[in-house]
């Protein structure tokens, strides 16, 4: 299959308030198979080859898992499939397609170079709240904590967030609120995550705003390019999960307390 | 609450629930208007009677006109708060997102991505509304203060009024479309098997927002609804009643 792309270059390491723009290649002779990671490691190779500047983009486990791969094809997030770049594969393109390749739009996510971002601001996020501070030890035995199939499926279907930050680059608004949302409805709805729930939602939430993301206008834009199919529900329960936080933290302590 | 308001999460639920406010006048003054549908009656028209009914609500117990007050006080409070905070999530939406790449439209709907412009539209068709019916201040059509029936009558004999006002629902329609749904998932009263009901529940809500708010001005000029009483007549302003007595004898 032959392509033509059009691939945004970005800080060729001279100028680094470069502004960006796209330039054309042709790619010919790609397996249909091929990964749309593995096109650009061809041209890449080429571009090598000619001794030219490789296009720079993340990548790592190129299986769907890890998050890295963060290309914007056609405009859309990870491209046409709803899958991680990696898994979009070059037969869903029509042969001689023109193809354009940009990176995440978001001022959140400063261009690195080329096609890579920095998406350390979802790290941040992660860092103000996004864990769980206590070693929970061994096992317990099941019954002495009881985790009902209903809220362990909740938690696990936002567990799968791989944090490729596809939703932030697909929000109009330029939101993490799904990202955020994923992970607080996973640690806040399971034991583990029960002593800092408070903390967590309001922690994650102000260190959103102090990066500089959007808000969530309930678009669902996010929710439609998640290669992890995350469902903007998730959303609700931050919302729901902040409010609570925010006016227990008024209420007299052993009004929390019955409240509990 | 300061605090609340401050980050992005906190200003959407103030947002929302100042929303709930207006929506909930909505659906009041929904039935309250519905009271034109009976017509001028014999001697008074029932929705004029309903009129004064409101401004003597809880008297003596409560100066003349108080609960009327407080319900507008709130109102323009709800509004005036629901109004800042958009504009100041809408600076900080636009501040993430580089300007000259606006993100591909994959599929939300064109209800939500006009909130910002059936906002700005229904806030203007509300002060118009202000102006024709409560401070009386358009004298296109005979008006008088206290006879309500007899003014929404000759407003909506002319067309345009009609065209105004049923335009301004589809508007408040869109607006509502998104923003009914959107309001108990941002106060995070959704839960995943509720959302298709929330979602065609706001749907249905508007239907009937349209359909009770639009009968009024389609059964006006439909003449469906009687003229109101010659005696109401006669004590409204003489010279722009002059063109209409045809219309009332």
């Amino acid at each position: 299959m032959n392509f033509t792309l059009e691939i945004w270059r970005q800080f060729d390491g001279t100028d680094e308030t470069e502004a960006g723009r796209f330039e054309t290649f042709k790619v010919t002779d790609i397996n249909p198979d091929a990964s749309f990671l593995e096109m650009l490691d061809q041209l890449n190779e080429r571009l090598s080859h000619e001794k030219k500047r490789t296009i720079a983009f993340d990548s790592d486990c190129r299986e769907g898992i890890c998050g890295a791969c963060s290309l914007v094809i056609d405009g859309t997030p990870h491209g046409p499939q709803q899958v991680t770049s990696c898994q979009t594969y070059m037969r869903d393109f029509i042969d001689g397609q023109t193809i354009k390749v940009e990176p995440y739009r978001a001022n959140t996510f400063p261009v690195i170079r080329d096609l890579a971002v920095d998406r350390g601001a979802l790290d941040r996020v992660i860092q103000a709240g996004g864990y769980i501070s206590t070693t929970t030890g061994p096992q317990p035995e099941p019954n002495s904590m009881p985790v009902s199939p209903e809220i362990q499926e909740k938690a696990m279907d936002a567990a799968i967030c791989i944090g490729c930050g596809a939703c932030v680059a697909a929000c109009p608004n330029g939101a993490a609120m799904l990202f955020t949302g994923a992970k607080v409805t996973h640690l806040n709805l399971l034991p583990q995550g029960q002593p800092e729930r408070e903390s967590r939602v309001i922690g994650m939430v102000e260190q959103m705003d102090a990066e500089g993301f959007g808000g969530c206008t309930n678009y669902g834009e996010c929710s439609r390019v998640c290669p992890q199919e995350i469902s903007i529900d998730v959303i609700g329960m931050l919302n729901r999960e902040y409010r609570k936080a925010k006016t227990k933290k008024k209420s007299k302590p052993e009004k929390a307390m019955t409240t509990q | 609450m300061i605090a609340f308001w401050r980050s992005s999460v906190g200003k959407k639920n103030i947002v929302a629930v100042t929303g709930a406010i207006l929506i909930g006048y909505l659906i009041l003054h929904m039935l309250g208007n519905l009271n034109s549908a009976f017509g001028p009656g014999a001697d008074e028209a029932r929705v004029d009677w309903y009129a004064h009914w409101l401004r003597d609500f809880g008297e003596p117990l409560l100066p003349h006109a108080f609960v009327l007050w407080a319900v507008r006080v709130i109102l323009l409070s709800a509004l005036v708060i629901h109004i800042t905070g958009i504009v100041q999530l809408t600076k900080r939406n636009r501040a993430a997102r580089p300007a000259n790449f606006p993100a591909k439209r994959i599929g939300r709907s064109f209800e939500s991505m006009a909130m910002l412009g059936t906002g700005v539209l229904v806030l203007a068709f509300i002060i118009f509304h202000i102006l024709q019916f409560t401070t009386l201040s358009i004298h296109v059509t005979p008006v008088e203060e206290g006879a309500v029936y007899s003014n929404l009558y000759y407003a909506f004999q002319k067309w345009y009024f009609l065209v105004i006002y049923v335009a301004a629902l589809l508007l408040i329609g869109m607006h509502l479309r998104h923003g009914v749904w959107s309001l108990f998932q941002t106060l995070g009263f959704d839960n995943p098997n509720r959302n298709p009901k929330l979602r065609h529940g706001s749907t249905v809500f508007v239907l009937v927002l349209i359909v009770g708010f639009g009968a009024i001005p389609v059964l006006f000029f439909t003449d469906v609804l009687d003229p109101p009483n010659a005696a109401a007549v006669i004590t409204s302003s003489i010279g722009a009643v002059g063109s209409l007595t045809g219309g009332v004898a």
